[in-house]
């Protein structure tokens, strides 16, 4: 017998935005109040394992078609990619830059390349929580 | 290179060419092949005779590690060529010998000639070298090589057990060496030979590095020269092929010792420590070995304790002749007579030794047997080889007109004037040395004698010998012969060599005799008059023939001393029950458990910090620097203890997992309190993930499990109270030991300024020390990536199935 799971399933659909929303908030705010990288990539994970509680497994892969080890290699990227840029600039290793940019939509925005290895913190947090967690799964079915 | 280093060289070069010459020239015995290098390389030394004759040293130096003061220096004096000549020349004979012993077809011909060339090599090394390290070098060479000879038959259980025995007790004796010639370097800050011993003093005799690095120099020459106890290895090493026999273990690695101990001479010979031990063990040595080889009923057994006994009575010359250096000069060389003796039985030993064990290994070979149970009456089947054997064992038991006869008479004369010395007591105890010699005199003449007789007269039994015997092939007979005749020269001709080899030979071990250009006059002749050295003699002979004819009735006196302290079972014990007492002890502590190892851990943990608190008298507490302590911290303090205190108890495993997350829970609560959002933001979802990890183990426990409580264990309770007190007194300690400020206030200033972010931990943790950030997300990746290969990659459970 398969259980009626409406309100869970609606529920989700819902609080998935905004817990999403409220994970991307936390990665960029990061570097002026709490948050970062690694809590917002926690955060999303738990977004995703929610909807994974919600629907079954097999959806999710099928609607997210994601190989969580290729996210985690691209933000480790990500990561050694932006400490070594700094070698070309003939400056150390891992040293970041930041300054106002003039963007086309934007206007003045303050831009810092901390934010990129962030980004890889946050990429390699989502792939590695993904990936345990859809590796145990899967192991169990 | 020079020539002399490229001679050293070369049979090592030659043992690379072994195996090629082996496999594209079947046809021809490989030892023909290898015949002409030991003839050219003593053709060759033979060209240094003129040198040494006027005590000159031919010295060459090629620079290996000159940082460490290690160079491969060569030095080629009276005592060294005396080896050399005995090294290339016995080693010439023996390779011919052993073209006619080992079929062409039967034996793998080129692992024994690349062994055996090796080992020449190695020799050469060690009688020539002058930087001890080299000296080392080679030793140990020798030793690998006589391993490798006496296994040479490897499919044979003795040979094994043989040679790892010699391998065992040699490798001991040379690392004791080692240990002797760093403890040399301490004292006289160079590895030369020839500089260490020209630095001798009295000053030195007072050092208290002397006794000690004698002691090893002398344990590591012992155990090469089979001298007492050591001489356990040699009777085994009979399992090598027999020409190995006859050149290793007769003629030249066993007399590396000698070597050894003659050339120390002039550096330790003065102290009465190397008196008493060299002496004392070589005449121990040399009364134990012969009275041994009696009882022996292996011909080849026979020939290693002779040679066992031989080597004691060299090392017990050399003991007693290093006494002489107490004088400043002798005008009638009355006291150097020993190391006369010394230098001439040695030669005489390689000769007569040498062909006693072809002769041996001959009557092997043409009978199949060397047992004298089954051997009789060979004479008329092999009138040569028994002519040799003659010739050999009367040598050996000093009779005339053999130049053995003219040793011991040598022999008979130092130990007799050892109590005309006048030095370390010897008025008293003196009288000993004439006596023990006399006495070992009577058994190597027995058993010379049951060599010659057993075999060769009495009746013959064809139906115990696998075939039938006959004369052997001329080319098996004629290194005998050589060295036989060369027995019989001596004896004639005896100062053929006194001027020419023996002298130059003395003035390297007593050098501080000689002044100036002044070198010694020996002079051997076979007849004394009337001395007390004939006398003894003639009482050897009377009792040595009476003794030997009415053997069996006294053979019953081996049987007093028990089997069963025979070195060789104190040797097998040793080996056992180290193995077995090992075995014990690591099974004992390597228990497998990973309980117990932890308790070890544990236990070290909390005993060394223990220690290095009390011994530091490091704990403090300061209480001036604390900050109140608010309800807040005093209600989650209680929470998270009584969490813990509760998992302890806990009967479920549920219940445990939960409290751990309620723990979790308050530690993050804590961060809240103590003001660091980022941690507790991390630490709420991070406890969640891990107590969900947590609740998954736990469903996936095997079914069949009882829940109970964790069991009491005194011992896990005072360790983990052990643990925690530990810990806490450091971190007290610590916090009471501010010895700097911090230097988070650089952070504060420059998160903005520098960085442009307001979050300061976000800032250090991507920017300033985004170096740890980095390899903690790969540390994160290796983990997913173990995960993932641990479930999905189990190959072998898999295939159990």
């Amino acid at each position: 017998m398969k259980t009626n799971d409406i309100i869970l399933q609606a529920c989700t659909k819902i609080v998935l935005f905004i817990i999403i929303l409220f994970s991307v908030h936390m990665f960029f705010a990061g570097h002026y109040e709490p948050g970062g990288g690694f809590i917002g990539g926690l955060m999303t994970s738990g977004a995703l394992v929610l909807l994974m509680l919600a629907f079954d497994m097999r959806t999710i892969k099928k609607i997210l078609p994601i190989d969580y080890k290729i996210l985690t290699a691209i933000g480790l990227l990500f990561a050694v990619g932006t400490a070594a840029g700094a070698l070309f600039f003939n400056v150390p290793f891992l040293t970041h830059a930041f300054g106002h940019v003039d963007l086309p939509i934007l206007g003045d925005t303050s831009l810092h390349t901390a934010t990129l290895f962030d980004l890889g913190v946050y990429f390699v947090v989502i792939g590695v929580t993904m990936t345990i967690i859809q590796t145990i799964g899967e192991d169990g079915e | 290179m020079s020539l002399l280093h490229w001679a050293i060289v070369s049979p090592f070069i030659f043992a690379i060419m072994v195996p090629i010459v082996y496999k594209y020239f079947r046809k021809i015995h490989t030892g023909w092949f290898i015949l002409p290098l030991p003839i050219l390389l003593f053709s060759y030394f033979l060209s240094f005779l003129s040198n040494t004759r006027e005590n000159q040293v031919t010295s060459e130096t090629l620079t290996w590690i000159p940082s460490l003061g290690i160079d491969f220096t060569v030095k080629v004096d009276g005592l060294g060529l005396l080896f050399t000549l005995l090294i290339t020349g016995i080693g010439s004979l023996v390779v011919l010998y052993s073209i006619y012993y080992l079929g062409k077809n039967k034996e793998k011909l080129n692992t024994f000639y690349t062994y055996l060339l090796l080992f020449m090599g190695a020799m050469l090394g060690v009688v020539l070298s002058d930087n001890l390290i080299v000296l080392y070098l080679f030793w140990e060479l020798t030793s690998f090589s006589s391993f490798f000879l006496i296994g040479f038959w490897y499919d044979r259980e003795k040979s094994r057990y043989g040679a790892q025995k010699s391998m065992l007790i040699t490798v001991f004796g040379g690392l004791c060496m080692l240990g002797g010639i760093i403890l040399l370097y301490l004292m006289t800050g160079t590895y030369r030979l020839s500089e260490i011993i020209s630095l001798v003093s009295p000053e030195l005799f007072e050092h208290y590095l002397f006794i000690p690095a004698m002691i090893f120099i002398l344990l590591g020459a012992f155990t090469k020269s089979a001298q007492f106890p050591f001489h356990i290895w040699l009777p085994d090493a009979m399992e090598a092929p027999t020409p190995v026999s006859a050149y290793l273990h007769s003629a030249t690695m066993v007399k590396a010792g000698i070597y050894l101990v003659a050339r120390f001479t002039p550096f330790f010979g003065e102290s009465p420590v190397w008196f008493w031990l060299v002496s004392g063990v070589g005449l121990l040595t040399l009364f134990w070995g012969s009275f041994n080889a009696v009882k022996q009923t292996d011909l080849k057994s026979i020939l290693a304790f002779s040679t066992v006994s031989q080597l004691g009575m060299i090392m017990s010359l050399l003991g007693v002749g290093s006494a002489a250096l107490h004088f400043e000069s002798i005008p009638d060389s009355y006291f150097t007579v020993a190391t006369t003796a010394a230098i001439f039985h040695l030669f005489n030993h390689a000769t007569f030794k040498g062909s006693l064990f072809m002769v041996v290994g001959i009557i092997d070979h043409e009978t199949g047997t060397r047992d004298i149970r089954k051997l009789g009456g060979l004479m008329t089947f092999m009138p040569i080889t028994f002519t040799l054997s003659i010739i050999g064992a009367f040598s050996m038991a000093g009779l005339p007109p053999f130049n053995g006869f003219l040793s011991k008479e040598m022999f008979f004369t130092g130990m007799v004037r050892v109590q005309e010395m006048g030095l370390f007591n010897l008025e008293t105890w003196g009288i000993l040395f004439p006596i023990i010699a006399w006495i070992a005199s009577i058994f190597t003449f027995v058993y010379s004698m049951v060599l010659v007789f057993k075999p060769f007269t009495g009746k013959y039994q064809p139906e115990k010998l696998e075939k039938k015997p006959h004369e052997a092939p001329l080319g098996m007979l004629i290194s005998p012969i050589i060295l036989a005749s060369l027995v019989i020269i001596i004896f004639f001709f005896p100062d053929l060599l006194s001027e020419s080899i023996i002298a130059p030979a003395m003035a390297s071990i007593l050098p501080s005799l000689l002044s100036g250009t002044e070198t010694f006059h020996v002079h051997i002749s076979a007849w004394h008059g009337f001395t007390i050295e004939l006398f003894m003699t003639i009482g050897v002979v009377a009792l040595g023939t009476i003794l030997f004819l009415t053997r069996e009735k006294w053979k019953q006196v081996y049987n007093i001393f028990p089997e069963k302290l025979a070195f060789n079972r104190l040797y097998n014990g040793l080996i056992e029950s180290s193995q077995r007492l090992s075995h014990t002890f690591t099974n004992m502590y390597m228990n497998g458990s990973i309980r117990s190892y932890l308790i070890y851990i544990f236990a070290f943990f909390t005993v060394i910090l223990a220690t290095t608190l009390a011994v530091k008298d490091a704990f403090t507490v300061n209480t001036t620097n604390l900050a109140p302590i608010g309800v807040y911290e005093v209600l989650l303090s209680l929470l998270i203890v009584i969490g813990c205190i509760a998992i302890l108890f806990a009967k479920s495993r549920l219940t445990s997992i939960i409290l751990l997350g309620a723990v979790g829970y308050t530690v993050s609560l804590f961060y809240v309190l103590f003001r660091a959002p980022d941690l507790a933001l991390t630490q709420l979802v991070i406890e969640t993930v891990s107590v969900a990890l947590f609740l998954l183990c736990f469903y996936h426990l095997p079914k069949k499990r009882n829940e109970e409580r964790i069991r009491f264990k005194l011992t896990n309770l005072l360790i983990s109270i052990g643990v925690g007190t530990m810990v806490t007194l450091i971190a007290l300690s610590a916090h009471s030991n501010k010895l700097f400020d911090s230097i988070s206030q650089y952070y504060v200033e420059n998160t903005y300024t520098e960085a442009a972010g307001k979050n300061m931990v976000n800032v250090i943790l991507v920017d300033f020390r985004g170096f740890d950030t980095m390899f903690e997300i790969t540390v994160l990746a290796i983990a997913a990536i173990g995960i993932f290969s641990m479930i999905r990659l189990r190959l072998a459970g898999r295939k159990e199935r």
